[in-house]
């Protein structure tokens, strides 16, 4: 489903600032995947995410979407196979906008003509749809965005991306800046919407518990490369001192990343 | 003079609409309006003098803008231009081009053809004065574009720039193009003021390339006093207020013309009046603010 050949991002590159972030990085995704990654900060997960949505071009390397190469498509052409969700609930939704509306304009993807859809049968089947989140958001479908909690927000977006019927789902901390309560929520109905869409899923966290509780494979970025990736029944079997274990042994250095350990304990 | 206040209120909001659009809707705080105001005036003049009929003048105009809303989208999307420095772009090289169009003059009177107005007071003659058949005429004209632009921005297309102005990212995610969306949007707003424009020159009876200075100035005060007027997030009131505050515009533009020169005021200082309007009305707003946040925060 996704396929990243030799991807090498460096920043300002050709100056005394160059950074490379992405270091000849290679990754092949299955379809119906679902990878957790986790890693300190400045690993580069989220530049990995950005050049796998197409907002960052990569210095050199390939990236192929179900065999086809998208190098050079731009982000919203690619955006039409692909859902992302950012840690900010704010990014997902236009605040000044009813709720109706913004599901109106995310349901499908693709180019806007001047048609009126947002009628009674579309109105129905958003009702239908909020009932799901179980957060009482259909008796608010006029209401504006921006009179929604985080975590309903960030509920609304996961439905919303769903509904446009992706084939990949990217993650990025997307319950980071929600309370423990929401955090939850949200994650549950994570795990519900992309076994019954049969999403391909990258998700980012910074919580070790569950980068090993979700998903059927788990890769640990740092310094720009995937360091660790385990899978199947190896992945089943792991826990958080043995991933520490793992990265120590590979890195010959202890894992410090107080964020990360905290969210492991 | 009341119903002269009116009708040129009714005019401008045309352009105040255009106005409306880039600055609160797209977030594309668009210049080339400078340009593109003068372009439907001379266009009309133009079409007018050369024997065109006045609806085929007022949607060639209309095509002029749309065009000149295209050419500093591009420069913005292609180019990487911001968009101040791409409307100011368009709107001096449209200085040259209403001169060429008007035929190498600055300004074109109309005083010997049939406008729009002349066949409107023609047609009521004996009905309703003159002065208030143009009036009702307007009327008309600027509910016709107001109910259009409503059930615009009720489109999948419309909602999708509402969203634009306010998270460009979600747009992209949802696998829409934001240039294109520019693209469309700057060339409708200008497009709206080049109508204003040409009915701008058939009212004063004159087109002059000089016509726009300054009226984005005028635009942005009449928004920002429709704001004042209503508070309101339907779409409906948004583009009403709009009207309303270009009303309320031209009756303070009339008021210092009238009564300014007790203080001393010519109507050269119209224009220093509308920027120190919009400062004003700036000045209130982050006002507003900053104590609504005094009360609110926790």
């Amino acid at each position: 489903m996704i396929s990243l050949q030799n991807l090498t991002c460096t920043f300002h590159a050709g100056t005394p600032n160059a950074k490379t972030v992405i270091r000849d990085l290679n990754l092949t995704v299955d379809a119906g995947e679902f990878v957790t990654i986790i890693g300190s900060n400045g690993a580069g997960k989220t530049t990995l995410f950005n050049l796998i949505s197409g907002n960052l071009l990569p210095t050199s390397g390939r990236v192929f979407i179900d065999g086809e190469d998208v190098t050079a498509h731009p982000e919203y052409k690619r955006a039409r196979t692909m859902g992302r969700i950012f840690q900010d609930p704010l990014a997902g939704t236009a605040s000044n906008m009813t709720l109706e509306d913004n599901m109106m304009i995310t349901c499908k993807k693709g180019f806007k003509w001047p048609v009126i859809s947002l009628n009674r049968k579309m109105r129905a089947y958003f009702c239908e749809q909020l009932v799901n989140l179980k957060m009482g958001l259909e008796s608010r479908m006029k209401e504006n965005i921006s009179t929604l909690s985080g975590g309903q927000r960030q509920a609304l977006t996961l439905l919303m991306m769903v509904l446009s019927n992706p084939a990949i789902a990217l993650l990025d901390e997307h319950t980071a800046a929600l309370d423990p309560r929401n955090a939850a929520i949200v994650m549950d109905l994570t795990t519900r919407f992309i076994t019954e869409h049969r999403l391909t899923t990258l998700m980012i966290t910074h919580n070790m518990n569950h980068a090993i509780a979700y998903g059927s494979r788990l890769l640990m970025m740092d310094a720009g490369e995937i360091i660790i990736d385990v899978s199947g029944a190896d992945k089943a079997r792991l826990t958080v001192p043995k991933l520490l274990e793992m990265f120590s042994t590979v890195r010959r250095k202890a894992f410090e990343n107080d964020e990360v350990l905290l969210a492991a304990g | 003079m009341l119903e002269g206040i009116f009708v040129e209120g009714l005019i401008y909001a045309i352009m105040a609409l255009g106005v409306f659009f880039t600055f609160r809707i797209l977030d594309f705080p668009d210049l080339t309006v400078d340009g593109s105001f003068p372009m439907g005036a001379v266009i009309m003049a133009t079409a007018l003098s050369g024997g065109i009929n006045p609806l085929a003048g007022l949607l060639l105009a209309f095509s002029g803008g749309v065009l000149a809303g295209f050419v500093t989208a591009a420069i913005h999307n292609r180019l990487k231009v911001p968009h101040l420095l791409a409307g100011i772009l368009t709107m001096t090289m449209l200085y040259s081009v209403n001169i060429r169009i008007l035929g190498n003059r600055a300004n074109l009177p109309l005083l010997r053809v049939d406008t729009i107005i002349t066949h409107v007071s023609v047609a009521t003659r004996g009905l309703i004065p003159a002065d208030w058949a143009s009036l009702l005429f307007f009327a008309m004209v600027v509910l016709a574009i107001k109910f259009a632009l409503d059930l615009f921005f009720h489109t999948d297309m419309g909602l999708v720039f509402g969203a634009l102005g306010n998270n460009e990212q979600m747009v992209k995610v949802q696998g829409v193009n934001p240039a294109t969306l520019k693209l469309i949007g700057v060339g409708l707003s200008n497009g709206l003021v080049a109508l204003s424009g040409a009915f701008a020159a058939q009212y004063q009876g004159f087109a002059d390339v000089n016509l726009g200075q300054g009226i984005v100035v005028s635009g942005l005060a009449s928004v920002m006093l429709g704001e004042f007027i209503i508070k309101s997030n339907r779409i409906g009131m948004l583009t009403l207020r709009v009207i309303l505050g270009a009303i309320l515009f031209k009756a303070i533009m009339y008021l210092g013309r009238f009564y300014g020169y007790y203080i001393n005021m010519t109507p050269n200082d119209l224009k220093l009046i509308a920027g120190i309007l919009i400062i004003a009305s700036l000045a209130v707003t982050n006002y507003r603010r900053i104590r609504g946040k005094g009360g609110t925060a926790a």
